[in-house]
This record gives structure tokens, C-alpha cells and sequence, in this order.
């Protein structure tokens, strides 16, 4: 039975799948001595000319914040080119790696320093946000798109998929400069009213 | 609050038993195994619903992923090499003055792509209780000795096979507080990168032959059993270093990645 279903969606998909996938299980509550690192969240610091703060609450069902994520993301640098460079980890401080992971603090908020993606392939600028927590089975996508290129989102075709009502929960929300620094907030609803769009890319 | 043992602990309580828990568990699976006998495919990935495992009833989506077509963002993912690791990281034995206590292991197998592709130079993260099934963690207040000698944290970058190996200890059981006398089986996290970020990964690798696992509602989360069985390790004799460490071999398939299935003929064969 388990390989006839995998036959079916082999020959639907038109690809080979000689191996089977590993499943998913939660990153549980225990991630704090592993995943979070010194400047995680710093893809650029502070002092950047062009840094932005990216930032936001993630909440559950019951809209209370989740004290106990992690998120990630991974966006193209300011000319839109996704570089493939080492230092992810352990950051010399001028290197864009386009990488940041941030766990949430007590309040449920996270806080990246980074620079605002610029357009790839002529398409609408975004942030990929990976969402990984306790209670969280398998981990959830979703993008960050930014306010300013409304032009742009007309024609994107994730924006233009998602439901008009639920579209602007993938648009941050651009906030009063802090000290000339750009801010942008992401809150990220895993359940319930404004409930966060979450991307499935393996369709 | 007065407590009323004549009506039913209520869900999330925690006071809920192990009965309950599994006939819930049960009821999910058969429901699961009625699906692919109707023809449909076996579930890969756990439920991200799964109210036996009480932490997912408030913090699952209510709304389909919306599927979309991964972009070039998607289709890559970070560089990771060995200006991010050091070597010295696979080994979670020797990390503080002294050897930790525990059975000691050698874990090693590769990372392979959704067509058993090696998925070379990429970042393996690694994180575990100590043997007496507690982590160095602040919310972890499980009254089981802290190892002066283990941290639990692990990292390594893949060879060009995709393969990974790790000295470490074997991690020990451990309460939690789904329910009333709830115990996770001894497991290991492990975080991955594929060469794209749809394939990101975290998961855990188990034991073989654990009592625990009928009773677990995370390893049970994924309804079908073949699916959850390839978390479990097996124990490898040639893994196993004479003298010093018993061997298990864990291999992890990421999916796809779209980007590059396009060219599979070529890869294949």
C-alpha cells in the first residue's frame, strides 16, 4: 500500500524519487545551547548605511506570544543576487551572507538587522521566514514582502494565489525610523484571526 | 481551584493519562490507514495537527498552505563551510575537561537529496539530553543530573558523499508534561540544509527497538508507520570503533530539490 502511493505521486509529479523522505518532527523546546548563535540575527550590523530592522511577535491561536521559536530567514542582498557565501555562522561582520536565524525573546519578539532584499528576476522584493517551534510539527514558510512595492505586488504570483483577504498578512508594515534606520514589522499569526499566510512549496 | 476527579481532565490540562492519549493516537492512525487503502498516498511528514501532542493544538495553521512554485530565493540556500565549523564540533565528547558519562556512540550516515543524491558541504546541526535524559536548558527541570561534562551540542559540515558522523553518548529518556506520566524516547535533534531552502530541515533520530515509541505523540505525529520508522537509526557494526563506541547509521533524505530535477537523467544511472 505504502509503495503504491508513492508510485502515484511519483508518476503524477513526472520525477524519479528513488529515496523517501525523512519526516519532519518539532524543534521542541530544548534548541537553546544548539541553534541560536553570537549575531545570528545581525546579517548586517547596525551601523550598516542602508540596515533595516525587521522585526515582529509571533503568536498563537490564542494570541499569546510564542516565547519559544526560532525563526530564520534567507533573502538576495540589495542588488537581488542570492550570494553564496561562507560565514553564516560566525560572522566577521561585513560579509552578507543573506542568512539570520533569531529565537523569539520572553515577550514572543524577534528582531533581525539586515538590508532590504532588492528585486530578483524582476519580481517583488521578499524575505523567506521559516518558523520553527515547540508544538510545531514541521516547520512553516511564509515571505515578507515590504509596503513600498505595492506596483509590483499587482503582478506577483504568490501575492496574486493568496486570497485577497489574507494577502497583506505577507506585506510588513513600515514603522517610523529609528535613529534614520528603516523599520519594518512582520508579526506572524500561526493560528486564528489574521491568521499568517504559510507557503507550501512543494506542490 | 477545587478539583473534580469525577469529570474528565480537560484537554491540555496535562492531567489527561496515557489511555487517552493513545486512543486518540490510534484513532488517527487508523483513520490515516483508511485514507491510503482508499488509494491515497501515505502522509511523509507529521500532522501539523495532531492534538494528542498538546503543544500543536494552538499553534498549527487552520488554513491550507497556500502551494506556490518555489523562485529562485527558494531555490537555493546559504553556504555554509569551514570558516562556520570547526572540525572539532562533531565530537560532543570532548568539549569540557573531563569524558561524560554515558554509552559511548559513533552516529554517521549521509544526506541525501530526494533522488539519493549526496547533498555535499552542507551544514549538519546536532542537540540532545544527556544520559540521564536532560538537557543543558533553563526551562529543562527535570530533576536527572546535569553532565559536567556534556553540553549536547554538535555540528559538522557533509564530505562529498553527503556524509556526516558525530561521537557523542546516548541520550536517556526523559519526562515531559503532555500528559500524566509522558516520557519522550531517547532521540537526537538534528537540523539540515539542503542546496535549497525548500528542502530545510529538522527532525529527530531515534533508537531501535524503543518501548517508548507506541506511547510518544511527537514520534507518533506522523500517522504512518513506515514514514516514522525511518527516524529510527540502526545499530551498525562497522560503525561501532573497536574498544571506544558503539556505531548507529542514520541516513536523512531531504526532499526534491525542484531546481535541479530538471537535469536528473543526466545525474542518474
Amino acid at each position: 500500500m505504502t509503495d503504491l502511493g508513492t508510485v502515484q505521486d511519483t508518476v503524477r509529479n513526472n520525477v524519479q524519487a528513488p529515496a523517501l523522505q525523512t519526516p519532519s518532527q518539532t524543534v521542541g523546546p530544548f534548541y537553546g545551547y544548539a541553534l541560536p548563535y553570537e549575531r545570528g540575527p545581525q546579517l548586517v550590523p547596525g551601523h550598516h548605511p542602508h540596515a533595516i530592522r525587521f522585526h515582529g511577535t509571533v503568536t498563537d491561536g490564542a494570541g499569546q506570544p510564542i516565547l519559544d521559536a526560532l525563526l530564520e530567514v534567507w533573502q538576495a542582498d540589495e542588488t537581488g543576487t542570492l550570494v553564496q557565501k561562507l560565514g553564516s555562522c560566525d560572522r566577521d561582520g561585513f560579509t552578507f551572507t543573506g542568512f539570520g536565524r533569531a529565537p523569539t525573546s520572553i515577550a514572543g519578539e524577534y528582531t533581525f538587522t539586515t538590508v532590504k532584499p532588492g528585486s530578483v528576476a524582476g519580481r517583488a522584493p521578499y524575505v523567506l521566514v521559516t518558523v520553527f517551534a515547540r508544538g510545531v510539527t514541521h516547520h512553516l514558510f511564509t515571505r515578507a514582502y515590504f509596503p513600498e512595492d505595492s506596483a509590483l505586488h499587482a503582478s506577483d504570483p504568490v501575492l496574486t494565489t493568496v486570497p485577497a483577504d489574507r494577502r497583506g498578512t505577507l506585506i510588513s508594515i513600515a514603522e517610523p525610523a529609528i535613529a534614520g534606520t528603516p523599520s519594518y514589522r512582520f508579526d506572524i499569526r500561526l493560528q486564528g484571526e489574521n491568521e499568517t499566510v504559510f507557503l507550501d512549496f512543494d506542490a | 481551584m477545587p478539583h473534580d476527579i469525577r469529570s474528565a481532565p480537560a484537554r491540555g490540562s496535562g492531567r489527561e493519562s496515557q489511555d487517552s492519549i493513545t486512543a486518540e493516537m490510534i484513532a488517527i492512525e487508523t483513520d490515516a490507514a483508511a485514507r491510503v487503502a482508499r488509494g491515497g498516498s501515505p502522509e511523509l511528514h507529521p500532522r501539523r495537527d495532531y492534538a494528542p501532542y498538546r503543544s500543536s493544538l494552538l499553534r498549527h495553521p487552520t488554513h491550507e498552505l497556500v502551494r506556490v512554485d518555489p523562485e529562485e530565493v527558494e531555490r537555493v540556500s546559504p553556504a555554509f563551510g569551514h570558516t562556520d565549523v570547526n572540525s572539532l564540533e562533531s565530537d560532543l565528547t570532548i568539549q569540557h575537561s573531563g569524558e561524560p558519562i554515558g554509552e559511548r556512540m559513533t552516529v554517521g550516515g549521509r544526506v541525501l537529496d530526494g533522488e539519493g543524491r549526496p547533498v555535499r558541504h552542507q551544514l549538519v546541526e546536532l542537540w540532545q539530553a544527556n544520559a540521564g535524559g536532560r538537557y543543558v536548558h533553563k526551562r529543562d527541570q527535570h530533576p536527572a543530573p546535569l553532565d559536567p561534562n556534556f553540553t549536547g551540542v554538535g555540528r559538522v559540515i557533509t564530505g562529498d558523499n553527503g556524509e556526516y558522523s558525530f561521537t557523542t553518548i546516548k541520550p536517556g529518556p526523559y519526562p515531559w508534561k503532555n500528559h500524566v506520566n509522558a516520557w519522550r524516547p531517547a532521540h537526537i535533534h538534528f537540523s539540515l540544509f539542503g542546496t535549497a531552502f525548500t528542502q530545510r530541515l529538522i527532525t529527530q533520530m531515534y533508537f531501535p527497538g524503543d518501548p517508548l515509541f507506541a506511547l510518544d505523540p511527537i514520534y507518533q505525529s506522523i500517522a504512518d508507520p513506515a514514514a516514522r520508522a525511518r527516524l529510527v537509526g540502526a545499530y551498525d557494526h562497522s560503525l561501532s570503533v573497536p574498544e571506544f563506541s558503539l556505531g548507529y547509521r542514520w541516513d536523512i533524505v531531504l526532499t526534491g530539490p525542484k531546481s535541479t530535477w530538471m537535469e536528473s537523467e543526466e545525474a542518474h544511472d
